[in-house]
């Protein structure tokens, strides 16, 4: 699904992000991206959604080539991939159906089917009953959610997580971790960038870790590896 | 810009919502909204006016050119054949358009009747008539007028010729020098205002940055963001085209009421407030727009990078 060949990221600050990053990811994967902070782990989710753009070799997704994508196809790309932050980036101003119906809305998704997908979207992320509340009503770990459902709304084949669990309690993390597990049971494939040990280390899964913008270790069903 | 398919595909909902928006986010920066729209209004109140004044003067101009013409005073002592030998001359000058001949009883009497009260006094020289016989040349382009009469001077029994030398070169300068510092001046407003509103567009988008970061990361596309945008611009520049066409409207109303009695008599003729007034409320109420949208454009480009 993603096939990462060879790639280099340079900053105009001279910071090179990423030093030759060659990687395969097949569709239904969960993967994690561990390393320590600097290391180039968010340059590396940047550019799976064309956020960054490589200074040097290819990144396709589903065969089509990331890089040198015209700008006026990225909005189409990123309607198959899904996003989730470390601080949520909800609307303060929009409850939480017309925070998920937003991403909906603005990609001009007929009126009708817009409802039955955010209840939908909203029950698989347990929140059906507190669809009138506002975000800053809500906890963090249900704010999460919020955006969890925003993000795969649309059904994305593709949903990546920068340190979705960086500003949430333990308990709270798990129940997100259970939803990203759920969400890759349907078959989306699920990339993640974490610092939170104990979660890489109880769900296995891939572990792809990042030093130095370069990759020193890649297993599947691997351990977080790096002392907290 | 804006490609035709977005436009032709966009639906009635979304549109609606576009508009929702940017009348939302006038409201939301009311002081920056005021300034820009007053600076548009200031500067097409100022293009409202000098457009009335140059078309005015335009017109003026046009009446002048076309009303230059040459008088050969004939020399008194020429005979009839002498007179039409020199009208003869004139006639081969390839730029001539035109020979009216007037004598000089012709000429006393257009003496005294464009005198008025005064012109009583010259009757007496009905007896002992000290004028002219007159050739009265056009030439068919104005602009060949001080060739022609150059070469009309040369020529025998041409005792006099006069085509109001100097003041009609005088007149077409300075016409045109206030054209160009008009322009200047215009130009100049323009820009100001075209920086004012992209500067309130700007803010809209900082104060929305997190949506539009939102709608991007979910595949909104690019004229989807751009489109509330473009019409707050819009809104802006045509908002600040309502007065400026009011005042103008009016002022020119005021203004040609008590000018043209004046101007009665006189070659001059302003043009008439109708449709005159509509194509200047037209012209302004474009030129808030394309100020409104270019300066709303400008914005998108430098800040949303897209």
């Amino acid at each position: 699904m993603i096939e990462m060949k060879n790639v280099y990221k340079k900053y105009r600050n001279g910071v090179t992000a990423a030093n030759g990053i060659d990687v395969k990811i097949k569709q239904g994967e969960f993967v994690y991206i561990v390393g320590p902070s600097g290391a180039g782990k968010s340059t590396f989710i940047k550019m799976m959604y064309r956020e960054e753009k490589p200074t040097s070799g290819t990144i396709t997704l589903n065969g089509i080539d990331m890089g040198s994508m015209k700008n006026n196809k990225v909005p189409h790309i990123r309607r198959n991939i899904g996003v989730v932050f470390q601080d949520f980036k909800l609307l303060p101003k929009l409850n939480v159906y017309e925070n998920v119906a937003f991403a909906l809305e603005v990609i001009e998704e007929p009126q009708k089917n817009i409802k039955q997908k955010v209840m939908d979207t909203l029950d698989l992320v347990g929140l059906k009953h507190k669809v009138r509340m506002f975000p800053d009503e809500l906890s963090g770990g249900e704010q999460q959610r919020v955006s969890i459902a925003r993000s795969i709304v649309n059904q994305p084949k593709l949903v990546i997580a920068d340190e979705p669990t960086g500003n949430l309690d333990p308990d709270t993390s798990w129940e997100i971790m259970n939803i990203f597990d759920e969400i890759n049971t349907r078959g989306t494939t699920v990339l993640m960038a974490t610092h939170n040990k104990e979660i890489v280390n109880t769900i296995k899964h891939r572990v792809i870790a990042i030093e130095g913008g370069r990759i020193v270790r890649d297993e599947q069903r691997g351990d977080y590896g790096y002392e907290i | 810009m804006m490609s035709k398919e977005v436009i032709t595909d966009m639906k009635s909902r979304t549109l609606s919502r576009h508009f929702r928006e940017s009348f939302k986010s006038l409201g939301r920066n009311g002081w920056m909204t005021f300034a820009s729209a007053s600076a548009v209004t200031m500067t097409l109140i100022l293009v409202g006016v000098f457009f009335a004044i140059m078309m005015n003067l335009n017109q003026v101009a046009t009446n002048i050119e076309e009303d230059v013409e040459i008088r050969v005073h004939i020399d008194v002592a020429a005979t009839e054949e002498n007179q039409e030998e020199l009208r003869g001359k004139i006639d081969n000058i390839a730029q001539v358009e035109s020979i009216d001949y007037s004598d000089k009883e012709d000429e006393l009497t257009n003496l005294i009747d464009s005198l008025g009260d005064e012109g009583e006094a010259f009757k007496l020289f009905e007896q002992d008539n000290p004028l002219n016989d007159v050739f009265v040349v056009k030439t068919t382009n104005p602009n060949d007028t001080m060739g022609v009469a150059k070469q009309i001077e040369k020529m025998d029994y041409a005792a006099k010729v006069k085509y109001g030398q100097g003041s009609v070169e005088k007149l077409f300068s300075g016409i045109s020098l206030s054209r160009n510092i008009g322009i200047v001046l215009i130009v100049g407003l323009l820009f100001t205002a075209m920086f004012l509103i992209s500067n309130t567009i700007k803010i809209t988008i900082v104060s929305r940055r997190k949506e539009i970061e939102i709608m991007r990361l979910v595949g909104a596309t690019n004229s989807f963001i751009r489109w509330p945008f473009f019409l707050e611009g819009l809104w802006l520049g045509i908002l600040g085209s309502i007065i400026p066409v009011g005042v103008v409207s009016v002022a020119y109303y005021y203004s040609y009421e008590f000018l043209e009695p004046k101007l009665q008599g006189h070659f001059i003729q302003l043009i008439e407030f109708t449709p005159f007034i509509y194509q200047v409320g037209a012209l302004l109420i474009f030129m808030g727009a394309l100020i409104g949208v270019w300066g709303s454009m400008m914005s998108v480009r430098k800040f949303l990078k897209i």
